[in-house]
């Protein structure tokens, strides 16, 4: 199971790093999410794996899993929502304005930004 | 004063901060107002003082403690002795003349309000410093002090000169703080406290301490940069870009001499030996004479008077790096004198600048007919400054060379004394030329406006000042006395005897070396244009310009570092970045040991198995298929579902309810955005393809290796977690463990996170606004934008939804569910209204707005948090217990319940403000 996991943490890293070197927002944004899920699992792994254990008190219980990583990791999902969020109304605004969707600004030099008039 | 109570410290230190609140609160009241409140806060502030006076005079140390962070050694501990008497008494009674004095000489286009909001502020940072006991609190106030000087300085923010002269003197000052930490931690690591009380009593352990030097030249760093002494001089004077008020105030009376005022207060501690004695007497003498030289040849009024101050602190500093407790004498004497000449300087300084439309010398000159008062008052301050008896300048400056005679500096008895000798004639020779240049000659027809004595709102605070320079030097004992011996008996820690006396007899070599001074400067400003043209000829070097070099130079590098990294694709940046974390990894990983993990392994089942193969399935494909886009949608939906089960499976019901409903948001968010977006991308060529999986490639092996040598290990220190489940049900009221951390345990965290989650739903709807109107319309995918059959469905599924989210709330605390939970079930029931009936239908119906949801939410977190105060618990201490309600079973009752309500309402709010603000642009679209 251990390795099992690992492996799927590699994979969904892998997966959002290729996504965000991809030259457009839509699939930046999507190789974020990616990114997200591998370092939710990963710091929910950092509890240890315990399937059949439980994070609710029970006086019958057996033993319990870690309840801290899942404390941690339930705000972490619910504030990446709020992070893709604002991503996405950023990607919008670009396209909107520029009429494309590359995340290629062009040379930070090149002399005054006209991109934002209106 | 026996009629006033003593006033409490916390309360002295904290008027001038609520004082800097009531220009704001009486802005409307006019600028007359606006000036005497803070007056008013100053005046309480003297009155309080006054009320601790005699207990300090007669040798008690006042003190007040809270405890702030007793770990770290931390608590907003006060004192008031003798050594703080004098410079809170100097800090609040040239604030308070200053205050009168702003008032008249802000014009009337100047925010004034503004301006004593800053200068109160810096006030009370300033007495802070000099009252606090913690050394740690004391440099909280420091850095204060740079950061309000910073806003005084730049307060004509329209002039170039202002922004970089506050700038220049943020980074020194602030450097100067950096060294100043560092040294304090030092300090009070030996001194094994943090306490001044205490510090002060280990001179020997500290003295003696391997540490000794470097602590001490971190201190003096930072005390020497605030104090502008060599080679930190340069800042002053271009801190004097600021209104003529903030430089008497803070540039010449209090702030600068906040690094003097450290030097005295550790005096006992870090004074005596030849490290002490060979770094503070030598920078004092060298900061002494080019100061004085510099002041000398400056045509700017204000900058001769910036650089005699300069030379003036030298001399100060000097005095203290003597070491001996009649040369402190000398020092506090001098801080006092310095202060009341010079504010009084700068003042008339602001004067003539206000009247004759000037600060140049050569354009200025024969005022002393045009404006007589201020002719007085500048000249009598300005003799002062020479040393000419019988003012209160010369007083302290022949206590220094007597003082100076005694001592052997360079290995020859007399150096020092003909060196002191000489800054002393400059320093008498800037003063006479200053008088002659500004006030005698023939009365002159170019000046830029018609001179004449100023009114006496501008003028009464420098007749004030300049009579306390008389009252000194005529009556040293009986006007200053008392007080300086106080405060020296406090800066030195033991007994000391003070006698200042205007007459001494023939004898002393003091009497002549001050004369040969006076008669030194008389020639030096004799032969001033011959000097002046040697001065131009040699060309000390400018530091402020080599500052401005080398901060140059870094934001030269720095842009240049920048073009490289972003030269314009993002994907370039974000690969470089991953390919820094990544080396270091991989360098770690090489060097260190590979042995096998000793965890024991978890049996893999078969429906996990069947999960990950699905993961696995559906990542390729996202990967394979990413260009069209809201396929990509679909099968990262899929990921999340997995995840959610694979949650489930493992334990963590919690996270498997949050990942479901979460991943239903983000998807309905991602497909509202498609509408604008374009559905499909271009292809890209294949070998950039595979290089970039090349690198993803080896990113993911490396994460995979780390989690895996993670999983087969036990945590290195015991987790906490144990206290957590141990406490879960005593400690607050929940057999849920994970949603007992979120909202009391850790509930500060969750506090932080729900406001960051509503401030990303405000940004969003910020950006949402300004992009309203650019959206094109998306062509129609269905000809029925609202179907009956989906309409009425949804409907019926809305009070459902509400209820289960409300079940889910409940139930959080003792089983899977809780606020955040139950926030996103009831928003998505909301939003499935949206998408069946349309935004309008549903926020017409909605009776709350979004942000008024997040605002209860944080309301109600805060609250709940608060109410533990009521009990005298501390912040979000949780409380519960069990009620028993006619016709329903007992049942508990969390005070941790209103906390949850609190993210329940925020979750809510920020999701449906969100979606309704993309909502909104895709509808504005298809119109």
């Amino acid at each position: 199971m251990e390795a099992l996991v690992s492996a799927i943490i590699g994979l969904l890293t892998a997966a959002g790093v290729w996504l965000i070197l991809r030259p457009r927002t839509f699939d930046v944004i999507v190789g974020l999410s990616f990114l997200s899920y591998a370092v939710n699992v990963f710091l929910f792994a950092s509890g240890r794996l315990a399937p059949g254990l439980s994070p609710i008190i029970d006086p019958a219980a057996q033993g319990y899993t870690d309840p801290l990583p899942q404390a941690l990791v339930l705000t972490a999902i619910v504030i990446s929502f709020g992070m893709t969020a604002v991503l996405v109304i950023m990607a919008l605004g670009s396209y909107l304005r520029t009429g494309s969707d590359s995340t290629d600004f062009g040379k930070p030099d090149d002399g005054p930004d006209t991109r934002d008039a209106p | 004063m026996g009629i006033l109570a003593p006033m409490s410290l916390i309360l002295l230190v904290c008027l001038p901060f609520l004082g800097a609140l009531l220009p704001g609160l009486v802005h409307r009241a006019g600028r007359g107002m606006q000036a005497i409140a803070p007056a008013l806060a100053t005046v309480c502030g003297l009155a309080g003082l006054g009320s601790m006076a005699p207990a300090v005079l007669r040798g008690e140390v006042l003190a007040q403690r809270v405890e702030w962070m007793p770990q770290l050694g931390l608590a907003f501990s006060l004192r008031l002795d003798g050594l703080g008497l004098l410079f809170a008494g100097l800090i609040l009674g040239i604030g308070l003349l200053v205050i009168i004095y702003a008032r008249f000489y802000l014009s009337p286009r100047d925010p004034m309000g503004r301006f004593f909001s800053y200068l109160l502020l810096f006030q009370g940072a300033m007495l802070g410093i000099v009252l606090s006991d913690n050394i740690l609190l004391l440099l909280v106030f420091w850095e204060l002090t740079s950061l309000t000087s910073f806003l005084l300085i730049g307060y004509w923010s329209h002039l170039d000169e202002g922004r970089r002269g506050a700038r220049m003197a943020l980074t020194v000052t602030g450097a100067g703080g950096l060294a100043l930490m560092a040294g304090a931690l030092l300090l009070g690591r030996m001194a094994g406290s943090f306490e001044l009380s205490v510090i002060l009593t280990k001179a020997n352990v500290i003295q003696a301490h391997a540490l000794y030097l470097p602590m001490l030249i971190l201190v003096l760093l930072g005390a020497f940069a605030k104090s502008a002494q060599v080679p930190f001089q340069f800042w002053l004077p271009q801190a004097m870009a600021a209104p003529t008020p903030v430089s008497a105030y803070l540039h010449s009376a209090t702030m600068v001499k906040a690094g003097i005022f450290l030097m005295a207060r550790l005096w006992p501690v870090l004074a005596g030996t030849p490290e002490w004695f060979g770094i503070v007497a030598t920078a004092g003498l060298l900061t002494m004479l080019v100061g004085a030289w510099t002041a000398l040849f400056k045509d700017d009024l204000k900058a001769l008077l910036a650089y005699s101050t300069v030379s003036h602190l030298g001399l100060i500093t000097l005095l203290l790096g003597l070491g001996t407790k009649a040369a402190l004498v000398a020092a506090i004497f001098h801080i006092i004198n310095h202060a009341s000449f010079k504010a009084a300087l700068f003042l008339s300084a602001g004067i003539v600048d206000h009247e004759a439309g000037t600060r140049s010398l050569s354009r200025l000159g024969g005022l002393a007919r045009l404006m007589p008062v201020a002719f007085v008052l500048a000249g009598l301050a300005a003799l002062s400054m020479a040393g000419v008896p019988p003012l209160n300048g010369f007083l302290s400056k022949e206590m220094l060379l007597e003082e100076v005679v005694h001592t052997g500096f360079a290995g020859s008895p007399w150096v020092l004394a003909a060196l002191v000798t000489l800054g002393a004639a400059v320093s008498a020779a800037y003063s006479f030329r200053l008088i002659g240049a500004v006030f005698l000659g023939p009365v002159r027809a170019d000046y830029p406006h018609h001179p004449h004595d100023a009114g006496a709102g501008i003028t009464g605070p420098v007749m004030v000042l300049v009579a306390l320079v008389l009252a000194i030097g005529l009556a040293p004992m009986l006007v200053a006395g008392g007080l300086v011996q106080v405060a020296t008996e406090a800066s030195a820690g033991s007994a000391v005897e003070v006698h200042i006396k205007l007459w001494h007899g023939l004898e002393p070599a003091a009497l002549w070396m001050s004369l040969a001074a006076l008669g030194g400067g008389l020639a030096i400003w004799g032969g001033f244009a011959r000097l002046a043209a040697f001065d131009r000829a040699v060309h000390l070097p400018d530091s402020a310009g080599i500052f401005e070099a080398g901060i140059a130079g870094i934001v030269r590098l720095a842009q240049r570092v920048t073009r490289a990294v972003h030269d314009g694709p993002l994907s370039r940046g974000v690969g470089l970045a991953l390919l820094t974390m990544w080396g270091p990894s991989v360098w770690a990983f090489a060097g260190g040991s590979h042995a096998a993990g000793n965890r024991a392994t978890t049996p893999v089942e078969l429906a996990p198995m069947v999960l990950a193969l699905g993961l696995v399935l559906a990542t390729f494909a996202a990967l394979w298929l990413h260009r069209n886009r809201v396929l990509t949608l679909l099968l990262v939906g899929v990921v999340g579902l997995v995840l959610s089960l694979g949650f489930a499976y493992l334990a963590a019901p919690d996270l498997a309810l949050t990942q479901i409903t979460v991943e239903v948001v983000t998807v309905l968010l991602m497909l509202l955005a498609l509408n604008l977006l374009p559905k499909s991308a271009p292809a890209e060529p294949l070998p950039r393809r595979m290089r970039d999986a090349v690198f993803a490639g080896g990113i993911g092996i490396g994460m995979a290796v780390l989690s895996y040598v993670m999983l087969m290990r036990d945590a290195a220190f015991e987790p906490i977690s144990a206290f957590h489940l141990a406490q879960s049900k005593p400690g607050a009221g929940g057999n849920n463990a994970v949603n007992t951390i979120i909202v009391d345990f850790r509930g500060f965290d969750t506090y932080g996170e729900i406001i960051v989650l509503g401030i990303a739903a405000i940004i969003i709807a910020a950006v949402g606004q300004a992009l309203q109107g650019l959206a094109r319309s998306p062509a129609p995918a269905s000809a029925d934008a609202h179907p009956v059959m989906f309409a009425t469905a949804a409907r019926l599924l809305l009070p459902v939804g509400i209820m289960v989210g409300v079940y889910i709330y409940l139930r959080g605390h003792n089983l899977p569910g809780g606020g955040f939970v139950a926030g996103l079930v009831v928003a998505i029931a909301l939003m499935l209204q949206f998408l069946a009936s349309g935004l309008g239908w549903t926020t017409a119906r909605l009776r709350v707005g979004f942000f008024g949801l997040i605002g209860a939410g944080v309301v109600a977190a805060t609250v709940t948090g608060a109410g533990a105060w009521v009990w005298g618990k501390p912040y979000l201490t949780s409380w519960y217990g069990y009620v028993t309600l006619p016709g329903l079973e007992k049942f508990e009752l969390a005070s941790a319940m209103g906390f949850d309500l609190g993210v329940f309402l925020c979750v809510l709010g920020a999701v449906l403000a969100t979606l309704s603000s993309v909502a909104q642009l895709t509808q504005k679209g298809a119109r």
